[in-house]
């Protein structure tokens, strides 16, 4: 029985890779479709999670897992019939910001409930504000759609259809979506059911059982093998209206892990706070990165990570705070609990990196409200540089935590009246060090003709940039200003008149080690590429000191 | 008399076809001079075939040499000249990770490092409009230090070139003026479609592969005329059909799948033989396995890939190029691939591969690794004394000793069983995925099995799969070879260009048109003179606001504005196909041209099909593990060669010859053809 057991669990696998396929296929979701940023998975009747798709980004993903539990018990076992569908984007119980649409379906085999298919994607709008920091309550952040039925015994609600259009912007595109959205779930559905009749289940008790037996014993073994003690580290970030304290407290014993946030700044007034689930679920990722990566997510692969933080601060945020890019933070939660977790397994971990993902919204609106030209939105996804690691150099504008990928620039100004001037690489950005860190980007953007562009700032490492590790030096600080050096705030909507160009310098990350040990080949090569300046190359590196 | 070539990693494979008879030889691939080999592989089947050099008409070749060259890095020294701004789009990718949970991932480098990557300030927008002219003089700049670093060949990538390859060409012109003897590759010629990174990507990878390629078709053609084979050359492409040597010498980049493609090429031609609509065809070699969709004689093809992958096969871990290709699903699934047990005590199997050095455990060549090979020989599906006709004696003991090792814990069968059960299960999950994506039903699939591996897998394969019929086609050992003689010629040429329905203006699409059929029966020409040619056109279409386009064919002809529904209706259908559904009220649009001219391919004499006759036997058996029974059954052997057509043998069976065996399990019966294939055909209930 365990190789028919393995080969399902496979299986699943696939099943949710297709389940995910269908969604990047069909969403339209910018965020979704180009860049990936969803997730999918299925869940036995007890709203454990057995298998993900990993296309999934962490933050979604893990918080996911816990969404479905929330669903059983807002909607009830006894009131789920087949071809129903549900859906949430409350922030406390989804994934952490109202953009974020969570949709539910029961599994059914034989008119026999057995468990769920669960997916989420970030949707073009949801009204409020739109998507970025400045509302002040989660009221002023959109619509609020608590766990309810999209449709009952496949018959859509059209009263929740009418409501959602009445209160975005692009209704066509939304409404599409959460079709999207259940079409994926469906398409797990026909092959889940294809395998069960394939190995003659009646349902998934014995499967799911197995999953999370053998991912639960791998997780525990390989947290056993953390030196037991208690591991703290602070890092300090920008936050909105006030720098935000970090603070992490890594307890191991044994086979437990325990990350606590205790010290944590309290929440902001803006929409920079980030509900528990979502700090969870990055917590989460970053330690399972480094102590199990190899273990499949699923709920026995995840529960073992314990991850506390008390109420109000600004990692557990409570209703009504505004959420809305919550992201900003949540990206950076695994760069403070892989710092505590160096005390314990050095030569491990990464140092700092840009992390929080670069991601900005821009409205375009003529300038002339009379010329009759369309407003349009865009979404571009920019990463900075990752921290070095212990025997390698950070990567180079690409994320992490998050899996997302950029867009193409082509296709974004296929989209909307604006031109990219400039998405390179920003030269001597990344942290010196034995191994240096990644370099960060350069991004120069400027409306068409006839346009304003108004964009909503969701920036961190501006003030406080990534630091290195072992005598590794910090990666260069992000910036946000005009090209004639009129500075701009690294958060908030602001405005970017017709004819001037926004520039942006994204961070660098951390080094590791003493740059003076960094091999002289190495530094040649970075002189040689412009990834370093022959002034760095003297300061940093010591290069040319001894007459080389 | 015509033949074709496949230079492969190991083997370079030749068949050469006498007016419908087949003659084949196979050679060690020389990697230092390839074209030897193909002179005495040619030569070897001349000699079968008792013809002499100057008899040949046609000499078409493939090889996988190109994709070598971007794996193993041995290309030009190449410059990148692209718009300012855009310098590292190359090295940037996709700004993702395509492993989420490796801390110490490492990502490809780019073909061309950044101190070769040049920039000039020019931009077009994205309709084509010029947002910054190109400067003169810093173009006559940058020539004088190209010039001067004495680089090999050049790619030219501007941002929206697509849209307008003005200042590429302009670029192109200043270079060539300077110096005439440089490879220039322009991204508006090689792949003029929308995305940036792809596009750079697929220009670079011509430009580095170029003049190597130019320089070693002009030696393979100067060899063969010396040798007395004057016949013209042609190329397999990637997309699967043949272009002239000359256009591979100044496009290399469409021969990168080359090889494959004449596998796929070879079970089309199979599959019309047998009148079989819907087929996949599923290769298994030593390292991974391959499949293909085929539809109507046709290989399914797709207008980007992804090459050279550094990550366990795994998507985003290679190059994207852009251009037409046969779509290949590709697994590091093959006899080679090493079983082993994972943190959950699950056993694994591949990508990683013991190849042929020191290859599978009981080679007994010093793997200690056990592999696919090894679970099938400790099952019975291997007879260790007539492996490779002889040629290598397996030693079961070591395989036993491989497998109890590794895989600690569970009993030697159960091992072995399971090594071989994840493996079918693997592939039979690749293929069951991209089916699925592709909108069809595998169950009203016939598999076609070829190369070493792939029968003794493919009917558990089918078992797992719900497919009721399996052909293992004769001569597979050299079927890209063959593949190539079946090609059509043919060329695609695309273009982006953007067109919303609801604004649809004809007159600039005909235009549009008009220049991708001169562009593609150009082409054609080249090689296929005045030959009678098909005509298709491709649309990449969407709902406006998507960002996947789907391929919808239509037919091709003068376009008004009345076909607009048509256009619609066609775009509804094929969205349909793939996601079961349309949306109502929103705007549809076209995002690329593609438009394919092919020669047509002469009527292939159908195969007849014959039914179960008598049964063969002869009191052979042996005994191998059943995988779907879970039991050790006793089968029948056979050799292949002794088989009339319509004779048949009920599973269990083992079918043997020389270069490999057919595993038939208890579910299927094996009936010979007219043609000297296998059919192997599910039992009734």
């Amino acid at each position: 029985m365990s190789i028919d057991y393995q080969v399902m669990w496979n299986r699943l696998i696939a099943v949710v890779e297709e389940q995910a396929t269908t969604l990047i296929r069909t969403a339209f979701s910018t965020s979704v479709r180009e860049a990936g940023d969803l997730s999918a998975g299925l869940f036995d009747l007890q709203g454990r999670m057995m298998a993900q798709a990993v296309t999934g980004t962490p933050g979604h993903v893990n918080a996911m897992a816990e969404s479905v539990g929330h669903f059983i018990d807002a909607i009830g076992r006894q009131n789920m019939f087949e071809a129903d569908v549900y859906l949430t984007n409350d922030p406390w119980l989804g994934t952490g910001h109202l953009h974020d649409i969570t949709v539910v379906t029961p599994v059914f085999r034989q008119q026999r409930h057995v468990g769920y298919f669960a997916c989420t994607a970030h949707v073009v709008d949801i009204g409020g504000r739109g998507f970025g920091p400045d509302g002040a309550e989660v009221y002023e952040e959109g619509l609020q759609l608590p766990i309810m039925k999209f449709a009952e015994r496949g018959q859509v609600s059209a009263d929740l259809v009418r409501i959602i259009r009445a209160n975005v912007r692009q209704p066509d595109q939304v409404i599409g979506d959460i079709h999207s959205l259940a079409a994926c779930n469906d398409a797990g559905d026909r092959r889940l059911q294809a395998m069960m009749a394939e190995f003659g289940l009646e349902d998934l008790e014995g499967l799911s059982g197995f999953i999370m037996e053998r991912s639960r014993a791998a997780t525990l073994k390989a947290i056993s093998a953390v030196p037991d003690g208690v591991y703290e580290n602070v890092m300090q970030v920008d936050g909105f209206e006030a720098p935000v304290r970090m603070q992490v407290r890594l307890s191991v014993e044994g086979e437990s892990i325990v990350a606590d946030f205790d010290g944590t700044s309290g929440t902001s007034r803006f929409g920079v706070n980030v509900p528990m689930v979502y700090t969870r679920a990055y917590a989460c990722y970053g330690l399972k990165c480094a102590i199990a990566p190899d273990v499949p997510n699923n709920f026995g692969s995840l529960e073992p990570f314990r991850i506390t933080a008390p109420e109000g601060c600004i990692l557990n945020a409570a209703r009504p705070a505004p959420v809305s890019i919550r992201h900003v933070l949540g990206h950076l939660v695994p760069d403070v609990v892989l710092g505590a977790l160096h005390e314990a397994l050095p030569g491990v971990v990464p140092a700092e990196g840009a992390s929080a993902l670069w991601n900005i919204q821009i409205s375009a609106r003529p300038a002339d409200p009379a010329s009759n030209l369309p407003s349009v939105e865009l979404l571009m996804f920019n990463s900075g540089g990752t921290g070095a690691r212990p025997t390698l150099d950070g990567l180079s504008a690409t994320a992490f935590p998050s899996g997302v990928k950029t867009m193409s620039v082509e296709a974004t100004e296929h989209v909307g009246p604006i031109v990219v001037w400039r998405k390179d690489l920003r030269s001597g950005s990344g942290g010196a060090g034995a191994y240096r860190g990644g370099l960060g980007q350069t991004i120069e953007i400027e409306a068409r003709d006839g346009y304003d562009i108004y964009f909503n700032a969701m920036f961190d490492r501006i003030d406080n940039p990534a630091r290195g590790r072992d005598g590794g030096k910090p990666g260069a600080a992000g910036s946000v200003a005009l090209a004639d050096g009129t500075p701009l705030k690294g958060k908030g909507r602001q405005k970017v008149d017709a004819g001037r160009r926004l520039v942006l310098l994204l961070p660098g990350g951390g080094g590791y080690g003493d740059p003076k040990e960094r091999s002289r080949a190495a530094v040649e090569a970075d002189l040689d590429g412009g990834y370093v300046s022959e002034e760095q190359a003297r300061a940093d590196y010591g290069y040319g000191a001894s007459g080389e | 008399m015509r033949v074709g070539v496949d230079i492969g990693g190991t083997f370079t494979d030749v068949a050469l076809d006498r007016s419908g008879t087949l003659f084949t030889a196979k050679v060690l691939t020389n990697y230092a001079q390839p074209e030897q080999a193909i002179l005495d592989g040619i030569q070897k089947a001349l000699a079968a075939a008792n013809a002499v050099p100057g008899d040949l008409k046609q000499v078409i070749h493939g090889t996988t040499l190109v994709t070598n060259a971007l794996i193993e890095r041995r290309g030009a020294r190449t410059a990148f000249i692209t718009t300012e701004g855009f310098r590292d789009v190359v090295e940037m990718r996709s700004e993702n990770r395509f492993e989420q949970y490796d801390l110490n991932l490492k990502l490809p480098e780019p073909l061309v490092s950044r101190p070769h990557r040049y920039t000039l300030k020019e931009r077009m927008a994205a309709d084509g409009t010029v947002l910054l002219p190109l400067d003169p003089d810093e173009t006559g700049r940058l020539v004088s230090v190209i010039c001067e670093k004495d680089y090999e060949a050049v790619a030219i990538g501007f941002l929206h070139a697509y849209a307008n390859p003005a200042h590429e060409n302009a670029v192109a012109e200043a270079l060539r003026a300077a110096m005439p003897d440089l490879s220039v590759s322009l991204s508006s010629v090689i792949s003029p479609r929308i995305r940036e990174f792809e596009r750079f990507n697929t220009v670079i990878a011509n430009a580095y592969v170029q003049p190597q390629v130019a320089d070693y078709l002009g030696r393979l053609v100067g060899r063969l005329r010396e040798t007395g084979i004057d016949a013209p050359v042609f190329m397999m492409h990637s997309g699967g059909g043949l272009i002239s040597v000359e256009t591979a010498a100044e496009q290399p980049v469409r021969l990168l799948e080359s090889g494959p493609a004449g596998g796929a090429i070879f079970a089309a031609e199979f599959a019309r033989a047998h009148g079989v609509d819907k087929a996949l065809s599923f290769d298994m070699g030593g390292t991974t396995a391959k499949i293909c969709l085929i539809e109507e004689g046709a290989p399914k093809t797709a207008s980007t890939f992804e090459v050279a992958r550094t990550y366990r096969f795994k998507k985003g871990s290679g190059m994207p190029v852009s251009t037409p290709v046969v779509e290949m699903v590709e697994i590091g699934a093959g006899g080679g691939s090493i079983a082993s047990i994972d943190a959950m005590g699950r056993i694994q199997v591949g990508p990683k591969s013991a190849g042929s050095e020191p290859g599978p455990a009981c080679y007994g060549r010093g793997g200690t690794a056990p592999t696919v090979t090894d679970a099938n020989l400790v099952l019975g599906r291997l007879d260790p004394d007539h492996f490779a006709g002889g040629a290598i004696r397996l030693e079961t003991t070591a395989s036993t000793t491989a497998i109890a090792d590794r895989l600690d814990g569970l009993a030697p069968d159960e091992a072995a069983f399971g090594i071989t059960e994840m493996v079918d299960e693997n592939m039979a999950n690749a293929a069951r995925v991209h089916t699925v994506e592709n909108g069809r039903d595998i169950e009203q699939f016939t598999m076609i099995a070829f190369g070493g591996g792939a029968p003794l897998h493919a009917c558990r394969q089918c078992e797992k799969l719900g497919i009721g019929s399996l052909l293992i086609p004769p001569g597979a050992g050299v079927g890209s070879a063959i593949g190539f003689l079946k090609a059509p010629f043919s060329y695609t040429a695309s273009r982006g260009y953007f067109q919303r329905l609801d604004a649809f203006d004809a007159d600039a699409v005909n235009a549009v048109l008009t220049e991708l059929e001169s562009e593609a029966r150009a082409f054609v020409a080249k090689g296929a003179g005045a030959a009678g040619t098909t005509t298709r056109l491709t649309l990449a279409m969407r709902y406006s606001g998507q960002g996947w386009e789907i391929p919808v064919i239509f037919p091709f002809e003068p376009l008004g504005k009345s076909h607009v529904p048509r256009l619609l209706s066609a775009f509804e259908a094929a969205y349909r196909t793939l996601f079961g559904r349309i949306i109502d009220d929103l705007a549809v649009e076209i995002t690329d041209w593609s438009l394919t001219v092919a020669t047509d391919l002469p009527d292939v004499a159908r195969a007849e099909r014959f039914g179960a006759g008598d049964t063969a036997a002869n009191g052979r058996t042996r005994e191998f593990y059943d995988a779907a029974l879970r039991q050790t059954v006793t089968a029948h052997v056979i050799d292949r060669s002794t088989l009339a057509p319509g004779q048949s043998v009920p599973g269990p069976a083992a079918i043997v010859e020389d270069e490999t065996t057919t595993i038939a399990t208890s579910a299927y019966v094996v009936i010979a053809q007219g043609d000297g294939s296998l059919l192997l055909q599910r039992k009734a209930p």
